[in-house]
């Protein structure tokens, strides 16, 4: 087995007295797309200062390409950051801001030129190089700060939440175009952002954080297939969410017992231990019982019409505390204030401890 | 009712003004004399008395050492200020907004003060009375000028931008040079022709700190102890223009400012 291109060992890191970083391990392979994703607070945007060199973490360490790299600096760390806000060098022309890496490096005139000329190629803006930064749109000047932190090929590259400035529509496109040129060049993307479906579409390594911990990781098909944790499994995409106590394990099924009955599922628990079933949207089946496990009845209280399918939140006629959250087909009709019998298949509930 | 508000208005206005600019005005006309006192009636215009400066070898290197030393007490008040200002501005310090209150006293200090307190100290040190001890003390007084200027320009919005620059690779002083100092350039310009402006026609600091060798306002002032004429019109004029100048480079800079 090859060694990471990026191998961030036990790192913790607190600002004053307060942790955001706890104990965090995570490997990086070489021309990866990773992603990390989290709510704001729960240390994503911190991990990402650590490898970039911004903030050194109070413990732990950080290897890039076998090199321990904890206490180096931004400058002289194989690393490159697309910040937020872009940071362009507004008195710089495009070109300029684009071969500046090139120029501290000591590279001539020409070649940098050159090869700021391709870096905008490749990400759409040849005929951008004389113009300034604030001529462009917010779109474009994203793509002049990729350009620049690719141009010196990067070991790492680092996006912290590179798409979060771009209408909805834009921000599809670019993620598209994202991809697309980390698959051409190559190089290890690292990206933050606190958006599910950005990350399940650019991932091929998903790592979801919370309150400073990795909370789970994998590829996003396993992550939102069968996440590790409840938190998991409600920001990376959405559950309803069964909370029940274990009962007996026999024949790799386990016995769940909730409000809404005994509920038998595969898996394997100690007996009393308090556990969560998730259930994604599409799994839950509304109307006449289809599915092998019966949860009971529910009064509808919201449908809303997304155009490919309804999202209908029904409330537990059995357990007034628990919401489910259905995808029913666009055609379905269903109304708030109906009542309708929710079953679903016992391999579709995902077993987490609670 | 309303008429005579507007009317009381007007005049309020023009006595403000009035009251503002006529002693220039007056100035102005009268350096246009061509007799020999700069009382009416008006008899020029003329522009012999500018003729009789020009000419007056005194006078002309006087005002190439006013030149001189309001170029290079703020270019250097100018460079402190910048560095102090990125100081306070980028690094957490301790005692920072008590530092950054000292740094800026001077202002509220009287310039008669740090021209007296600078006479001791030299005096002690053994720095003569020159241009040069008269150009530390306009710098002690633009330095806090420009500190306040800069500092109030920088914020946090370029800080992402050096840390993009450190991230491609330039050491600290490139940054410095090749980021900081162009993206800093309006407040940079404002505060330097502002110093420029301050020093140009400061009196009582150079007055107590130079001997043989002195600037413009001081040279003057030796000229108005042999009583008015129209030659010290004409030289005020011409302090005037120049100080206009300044402030109109200094209100272009601050204000042209394109948007980041």
């Amino acid at each position: 087995m090859s060694a990471p291109l990026v191998d961030i060992r036990n790192v913790s890191h607190r600002f004053g007295q307060l942790p955001v970083l706890k104990n965090v391990s995570l490997a990086i392979e070489p021309g990866s797309y990773t992603i990390l994703l989290g709510p704001s607070g729960s240390g994503k945007t911190t991990l990402l200062s650590i490898l970039g060199g911004f903030v050194t973490p109070s413990e732990g360490k950080v290897f890039i390409r076998g090199a321990d790299c904890t206490a180096v600096p931004p400058a002289r760390r194989p690393t490159t950051t697309v910040f937020q806000d872009y940071a362009l060098f507004p008195h710089m022309s495009v070109g300029g801001n684009v071969g500046f890496g090139l120029r501290m490096q000591g590279v001539d005139g020409a070649t940098r030129a050159a090869k700021a000329r391709e870096a905008l190629a490749l990400v759409g803006l040849a005929a951008a190089f004389d113009k300034k930064p604030h001529q462009l749109s917010g779109g474009q000047r994203q793509r002049v700060a990729l350009a620049r932190a690719l141009v010196i090929e990067p070991a790492v590259l680092l996006l912290d939440e590179p798409l979060g400035a771009l209408d909805l529509k834009l921000r599809r496109q670019m993620q598209d175009e994202l991809k697309a040129i980390q698959k051409r060049v190559g190089t290890a993307f690292v990206h933050v952002t606190h958006d599910q479906e950005e990350a399940m579409a650019l991932a091929d390594h998903c790592v979801v954080m919370n309150d400073g911990r990795i909370e789970d990781e994998g590829s996003p098909e396993r992550v939102y297939a069968r996440p590790k944790t409840r938190f998991s499994a409600t920001f990376m995409g959405e559950s309803t969410i069964v909370a029940g106590k274990a009962g007996a394990s026999r024949d790799g099924r386990v016995t769940v017992t909730t409000e809404l009955g005994p509920i038998s599922l595969p898996g394997a628990s100690t007996v009393g231990a308090a556990l969560a079933l998730a259930i994604r949207p599409e799994h839950l089946v509304l109307g006449d019982t289809k599915g092998d496990v019966a949860l009971g009845t529910a009064k509808v209280s919201d449908v809303v019409f997304q155009g490919s399918f309804k999202r209908v939140l029904a409330t537990s006629v059995q357990d007034p505390a628990l919401q489910f959250m259905a995808k029913a087909p666009a055609s379905a009709i269903v109304q708030p204030g109906d009542t309708t019998a929710v079953s679903c298949n016992a391999q579709d509930i995902i077993l987490l401890a609670d | 009712m309303r008429a005579v508000v507007r009317i009381a208005a007007w005049l309020y206005a023009i006595a403000v003004y009035g009251f503002i600019f006529l002693p220039v005005v007056v100035l102005v006309l009268f350096s246009l004399q061509a007799t020999s006192f700069p009382i009416p009636p008006f008899t020029g215009p003329s522009l012999r008395w500018y003729q009789a400066v020009l000419s007056d070898t005194r006078l002309t290197s006087a005002l190439v050492n006013s030149l001189l030393v309001a170029v290079l007490s703020s270019l250097a008040s100018v460079t402190l200020g910048f560095l102090s200002a990125w100081g306070f501005a980028r690094f957490v310090l301790p005692g920072s907004a008590l530092l950054r209150g000292l740094i800026t006293l001077p202002l509220t200090v009287s310039y008669l003060i740090i021209g007296m307190g600078l006479l001791v100290l030299f005096n002690w040190a053994g720095v003569p009375k020159s241009l040069l001890a008269a150009g530390i003390g306009h710098v002690v007084i633009n330095l806090p000028l420009c500190f306040a200027i800069i500092y109030s320009q920088m914020g946090d919005h370029q800080i992402n931008i050096e840390r993009a620059a450190r991230d491609l690779g330039a050491p600290e002083w490139k940054v410095l040079l090749m980021i900081t100092v162009p993206v800093m350039a309006p407040a940079i310009f404002a505060g330097f022709f502002l110093s420029m402006t301050f020093s140009w026609d400061e009196f009582v600091i150079s007055f107590l700190l130079t001997r043989f060798e002195t600037t413009l306002p001081v040279e003057i002032w030796n000229l108005l102890r042999s009583g008015l004429n129209p030659k010290t019109n004409a030289v005020g004029s011409l302090v005037f223009a120049v100080s206009v100048v300044l402030v109109v480079f200094f209100e272009l800079t601050l204000l042209l400012r394109k948007p980041a």
